[in-house]
């Protein structure tokens, strides 16, 4: 196999991702945008929850929390002192980053079960939080009333289509640190976590530390995935921004996809987000966590590793 | 000469069981340590508490001049201490070179700075796999290997690690005869090379033909520490491990 430098996967990611644009332009149907605009959360997100439930091993349920983190942090910002949505980025990623460290630093001592049991309580108290916060809407909500267009250096794009782009180089971008992650002495160490931490240990790995950063970045990732949100819905509330279908939907796609490469979250959410956007539309959007569920079944039974696995499984019987 | 490891008068206990009594130990460069006692006399917890898996509750743990108490596992490794496990624990997702490639990233590369390479990564994984003999098999996963396998790529993850004391615990228990005279010749081998090994192990012929000194641990204290032949006719030792 021909190795790929960073620079060059970046590139072509980004190709690919204009192309993608230029696509959705071409075809001009807002719909477009919005359905794809959640399936490229979807490649955050569940990117994001790879780089600690895939890389390390340990089960994140409170995906929910960092999503919602992010999209409340937006909206308070909204209120306090509007900014553009890509500073908004930024401080959710900031906050939700800290949020995660300090997961990390509350959790790490549990292992497995106990840890996601712990996760899902995070999830819970902030949605309390939330929902007793009059300033960010409380248990009403916030609308954020979204601007048709956005005028930028002489041009007028629709503003979807700017969320759109907004959300694809999310996109990039986490694709591109976890597979950085996965090549580099971190992706080693972040495997030895997950195989076994009392070996890791022995062989100098500082597991602590690394459990941190990967909380850390998952964090970041899962909270940048949520600031857009708000001004994709415009009307934010906990029910929606804590709503199960992050939580699941975070864990099923890598799942599915294969959870020991940056292929399989891609991979999952493509096939799953399309899926559910498929039934949103034909069928009822209450059917989506129905076909969640079913392939999450089908995947655990038929392919335990997921897509990638079941592809490197083939691929090494047929080496002699 | 001053030792390599001084382990001062330390203790250790689970609830209401103490399994460390007050055990003082020392161990010179380059010598050849057999640690024995029968099962449930705190071998492995006192591996533990020099290893930094488990912290000592009192006394304390000295090595190459420097008080490890308080310090994690893996900053003990860093600083020279190396471990197999009685059970062997190899990451299961990696292939053999790989395996060998943590060690080599997380301490030989941090204490020394970057290795040149990727190249001599490479190179260094395969000398190491060279050494054990399973060089042919760089490629494959742990799960595909025996038992004496698993065994010899337990120690050379430890090896990999450029260790002054190197732990081996059971590193042959369930082993054949000719197994054995195997991973003693590598023991050997590692000890001509400058490495303080500590060997803990059931199988008494395997600890006679190794050891230059010989220690035995009962319930948490040690009962016995000198030249082998003197201690296995220590009546002590003798009780302990037959009866009276």
């Amino acid at each position: 196999m021909t190795e790929v430098n960073t620079a060059k996967f970046a590139l072509i990611v980004i190709a690919i991702g204009a192309a993608v644009m230029a696509f959705a332009h071409w075809f001009n149907v807002d719909y477009l945008f919005f359905a794809s605009y959640t399936i490229l959360q979807f490649i955050v997100l569940s990117t994001a929850w790879n780089i600690l439930g895939g890389y390390c091993g340990y089960v994140n349920f409170g995906s929910a929390a960092f999503f919602a983190m992010g999209a409340y942090s937006s909206v308070f910002m909204h209120k306090f002192y509007p900014l553009p949505i890509p500073v908004l980025i930024v401080i959710s990623a900031i906050v939700t980053g800290v949020a995660g460290l300090g997961m990390g630093y509350l959790t790490l001592r549990l292992r497995g079960s106990f840890f996601a049991i712990a996760t899902l309580a995070l999830a819970v108290v902030l949605q309390t939080l939330v929902v007793n916060w009059e300033y960010v809407g409380g248990s009403r909500g916030a609308y954020i009333i979204r601007p048709e267009s956005l005028a930028f250096a002489g041009i007028t794009i629709n503003y979807i289509e700017y969320l759109f782009a907004l959300m694809l180089l999310l996109a990039v971008l986490a694709l591109v640190t976890a597979r950085v992650i996965e090549r580099s002495q971190l992706g080693f160490g972040f495997a030895t976590i997950r195989d076994d931490e009392l070996a890791a240990e022995a062989c100098g790995v500082p597991t602590l530390r690394l459990k941190l950063i990967a909380t850390t970045l998952s964090g970041a990732f899962m909270g940048m995935a949520g600031a857009p949100f708000p001004y994709y819905i415009g009307y934010l509330q906990p029910q929606s921004a804590f709503g199960l279908e992050y939580a699941v939907n975070s864990i099923a796609m890598p799942m599915i996809g294969g959870t020991t490469s940056w292929v399989g979250p891609l991979v999952g959410a493509i096939l799953l987000g399309s899926a559910q956007q498929y039934a949103t539309v034909t069928i009822s959007s209450a059917v989506n966590l129905l076909i969640v569920g079913l392939m999450l079944v089908a995947f655990v039974i038929i392919a335990p590793n997921g897509l990638i696995g079941l592809v490197q499984e083939r691929l090494r019987r047929r080496q002699p | 000469m001053t030792a390599l490891l001084h382990v001062d008068n330390i203790s250790k206990r689970f609830g209401g069981f103490i399994a460390l009594d007050g055990i003082d130990l020392e161990v010179q460069p380059g010598e050849r340590l057999g640690l024995i006692g029968p099962n449930g006399s705190g071998k492995s917890t006192l591996v533990n508490c020099i290893c930094g898996t488990l912290q000592n509750e009192g006394g304390a743990v000295r090595f190459d001049g420097q008080v490890m108490d308080g310090l994690a596992a893996h900053q003990r490794t860093h600083r020279g201490v190396a471990r197999s496990f009685q059970l062997p624990r190899p990451f299961h997702s990696m292939s053999l070179a790989d395996n060998l490639r943590i060690p080599l990233l997380y301490t030989v590369h941090a204490r020394l700075g970057p290795l040149r390479s990727a190249g001599d990564l490479d190179a260094r994984c395969l000398e190491l796999l060279d050494m054990v003999g399973l060089v042919k098999k760089a490629r494959q996963m742990p799960r595909d290997l025996t038992q004496v396998e698993m065994r010899k790529l337990e120690l050379a993850r430890a090896m990999a690690a450029e260790p002054k004391l190197l732990i081996a615990d059971e590193s042959m228990a369930g082993l054949s005869h000719s197994e054995i005279e195997d991973i003693l010749a590598l023991l050997v081998q590692l000890n001509e090379r400058g490495i303080t090994i500590i060997l803990i192990e059931h199988i008494m012929s395997a600890v006679m033909s190794f050891s230059q000194r010989l220690a035995v641990l009962v319930s948490g204290k040690k009962i016995a520490d000198g030249k082998p032949e003197d201690v296995v006719r220590d009546p002590e030792v003798v009780r302990a491990y037959l009866g009276q």
